[in-house]
């Protein structure tokens, strides 16, 4: 590879500045913030500021709500995971199989992707709303009595849906793609070796596809975790009983609502490493082990 | 994060217009709909009586949005001058000293004539310390009542003029309307925090919390587990069992309305404010309107109920010929006639005796049935200590655990006596944070 030179020291930081600068003013100085904040207690005005060391992360391993906001969290990104990605797999599988209207069916299959978070959540809300929804009315007919409200399973079940729905187009994007870069050479020769649909799917398909899929894995993780603050807003504000009170949700509850900053800010640290855990695993594992 | 932003460019905004002859006051409320459009109209009848100052009220959304804004507003110091708080949050506005002018002092500072005595003291003890000093202008103080369904209690047999007096008498209408088909079930309440418990609380006269319910000082711890509140919540897990009784969802209860819009539900229970909504919804029944049902063998029940809503609260830091405006505009507030054309309007209380003898002589109460209820509850008795109100820090959260307790128990992990004591525990797991924070 021939690497270019830049004879001026000035210029590529010249040329890196408005990205840094971003950088700088919407993530680094807010994340030193964060940081400092999670070792202070403060009142709300903050009038009255105390360095407390690590007592606010300490608080946050022996509180059962946050162990319970853990656990809320690894169900339901795990949840939406396994939903959004096997809907999209099942969804991409079905238009590379189609000979015409591919492009029509893709196109009608990413609209979802356009839809707002706080609009999807509002939409399902609408949907599966116990008094007014359509779906406790069509359940009630086999039933199955609906309330997000009071029951933590609905209530689960609603946000898993409404998140996943949202990620199913950018997920069956990558799919088609991944999909469509796979020789159609090799499942032909299998199917002359007299392999069928089943066996081709996952002898040849699902291998070739691992890169999009793990790919897909962590992308779909990050946004269970971190992007559904909207669909959860909207739909169960974290209850009840805090059965969907997902990490980035009481990070926002406890930080605006319930104005205690320490806490809020050392939970955000906590997920901040999550991050770049997350991130680490994509670069250092998924990329490199992945058989392509 | 994105509201922290808003929240600073809008105060940002604010302050760069503020330059001008007239002094112009910000005024962050959380006052939507038809009540923001009567709040801006007694706002201009302020701004056009006099041409040295100019309130500039700005809807700031639901009332934990509109706190949230003035405290992050107050941090970047880009505070309003005037804020309206809800009850919930009055224990940490108290508690920042630092960040607030006490509405006494406000006033002795501006010479303006402000006579304590004047005022309704159910409802501005709620905002006053210890020593009787008002903290902060009562502005839209409500309190719950019990509305019911006339046609249907024609219905069940009952005697439409006759809301039940006692949760005995509750249970007993409520079968009858159950067991008659009139109605799907007896009760369907709003607000499980503020009515089944605070309230419920005051009006058996049972302690909140320690300390006086907290007005003593912020060593105060929760209370709410004892025998009667355990009581009332095992009956109200039954009911809701037996069919009797419907929740309307965590917080407000927003789900609890349309159940008695759409007569499945016969009673409601609900705050006084909302009495003007409940009446143009009710449009295939009449309503009538009662007092908040008690038990018989608690003594001391009925006491009096206590407020919720929301009070103005004024934030230090702000040049001082605003504050000389914000006293005239709180004069103008407590004016009999401001106070009773807000009253009357809206169903909030007025806050002044003044206010209450005008919309009396005027005949609204007889003209307006059910309206007059809300002020004979919290006026019945003169308050204890049990029911003068409730001052917690973290009350925003603490509520949410009410509701969240609440929820176990209806679903059966819980008994209501241990809801009742997760509540206090998880609650003063908070109130000692809050403690430590602002010590």
């Amino acid at each position: 590879m021939k690497r270019t030179i830049f004879r001026n020291q000035l210029l590529p930081w010249l040329l890196l500045a408005p990205q840094l600068a971003i950088t700088f003013v919407f993530f680094l100085w807010p994340a030193a913030q964060a940081i400092r904040q999670s070792f202070l207690r403060q009142d709300a005005f903050g009038i009255n500021t105390t360095f407390v060391g690590l007592s606010n992360f300490k608080a946050l391993w022996t509180s059962p709500e946050y162990l319970n906001s853990l656990q809320v969290t690894a169900v339901f990104a795990v949840s939406v995971t396994i939903l959004s990605m096997g809907f999209s797999l099942l969804l991409a599988v079905a238009v590379d199989r189609m000979i015409r209207s591919t492009s029509v069916y893709t196109t009608l299959l990413v609209w979802p992707y356009a839809v707002a978070p706080a609009v999807a959540g509002i939409l399902w809300w609408f949907i599966f709303n116990p008094t007014i929804g359509v779906m406790p009315y069509v359940l009630a007919t086999v039933g199955y009595d609906w309330n997000h409200i009071s029951s933590k399973t609905d209530a689960m079940i609603l946000v898993v849906i409404a998140s996943a729905w949202k990620q199913i187009s950018y997920n069956f994007l990558f799919f088609v793609a991944g999909l469509q870069s796979i020789p159609a050479s090799l499942r032909e020769a299998a199917a002359i070796d007299g392999a069928g649909p089943v066996r081709r799917f996952f002898d040849i398909t699902l291998p070739l596809l691992s890169p999009t899929t793990f790919f897909l894995l962590v992308v779909n993780i990050v946004y269970a975790m971190f992007d559904t603050f909207a669909v959860i807003d909207a739909t169960t504000e974290g209850g009840p009983a805090q059965a969907t009170n997902i990490m980035v949700y009481k990070v926002y509850f406890d930080g605006f609502v319930g104005q205690n900053m320490g806490s809020s800010a050392a939970q955000s640290v906590v997920l901040m490493l999550i991050v770049i855990a997350l991130t680490v695993i994509q670069f250092r594992w998924v990329e490199k082990k992945v058989a392509y | 994060m994105n509201r922290l932003f808003a929240a600073s460019a809008v105060a940002l905004i604010a302050s760069l217009s503020a330059a001008q002859a007239q002094t112009e006051i910000q005024w962050w409320h959380a006052m939507g709909g038809e009540l923001g459009a009567k709040l801006e109209e007694i706002t201009k009848g302020f701004n056009d009586s006099q041409d040295e100052y100019r309130i500039v009220p700005s809807y700031k959304g639901t009332y934990p949005e509109t706190m949230t804004a003035a405290i992050a507003a107050f941090r970047a110091q880009q505070q309003p001058a005037i804020v309206q708080v809800f009850e919930v949050g009055t224990g940490t506005m108290m508690a920042a000293k630092g960040a607030i002018v006490p509405v006494h002092q406000l006033m002795a500072d501006n010479d303006v004539a402000f006579d304590p005595a004047a005022y309704l003291p159910a409802v501005v003890g709620y905002y006053s310390d210890t020593d009787g000093n008002m903290l902060s202008l009562p502005f839209n103080s409500s309190t719950p009542i019990l509305y019911y369904n006339k046609d249907v209690f024609e219905k069940a047999g009952l005697d439409r003029d006759t809301p039940p007096k006692t949760w005995a008498e509750f249970e007993e209408f409520s079968k009858k309307i159950k067991e008659s088909g009139a109605a799907n079930c007896g009760l369907s309440s709003r607000w499980v925090s503020w009515i089944q418990t605070e309230n419920f609380s005051a009006w058996h006269n049972q302690p909140i919390g320690t300390l006086e319910n907290g007005f003593g000082g912020l060593a105060a711890r929760l209370s709410y587990n004892g025998p009667v509140q355990v009581k009332h919540w095992e009956n109200l897990k039954r009911w809701a069992d037996e069919g009797l009784y419907k929740y309307g969802g965590p917080v407000a209860g927003d789900n609890a309305a349309p159940l008695f819009y759409s007569q499945e539900c016969a009673i409601y229970m609900e705050s006084s404010g909302g009495r003007a909504g409940i009446v143009a919804n009710a449009k295939d029944f009449e309503v009538g309107y009662g007092m908040l049902p008690y038990y018989d063998d608690v003594e001391g029940a009925p006491q009096n109920s206590i407020i919720g809503g929301a009070s103005l609260w004024v934030l230090s830091g702000r040049p001082d010929e605003e504050y000389a405006g914000v006293a005239k505009f709180f004069e103008y507030l407590s004016s009999p006639e401001v106070q009773a054309d807000w009253h009357q309007f809206t169903g909030y209380l007025p806050i002044t005796q003044a206010a209450y003898d005008l919309s009396k002589e005027q005949g609204f109460y007889e003209q307006n049935p059910g309206t007059e209820i809300s002020i004979k509850q919290i006026t019945l008795n003169p308050p204890t200590e049990n029911s003068k109100g409730l001052r917690f820090g973290n009350y925003v959260q603490i509520r949410g655990i009410i509701d969240e307790e609440f929820e176990q128990l209806l679903s059966g992990s819980k008994d209501a006596q241990g809801a009742l004591d997760s509540v206090v525990e998880r609650g003063n797991a908070l109130l000692a944070e809050f403690e430590a924070q602002n010590q």
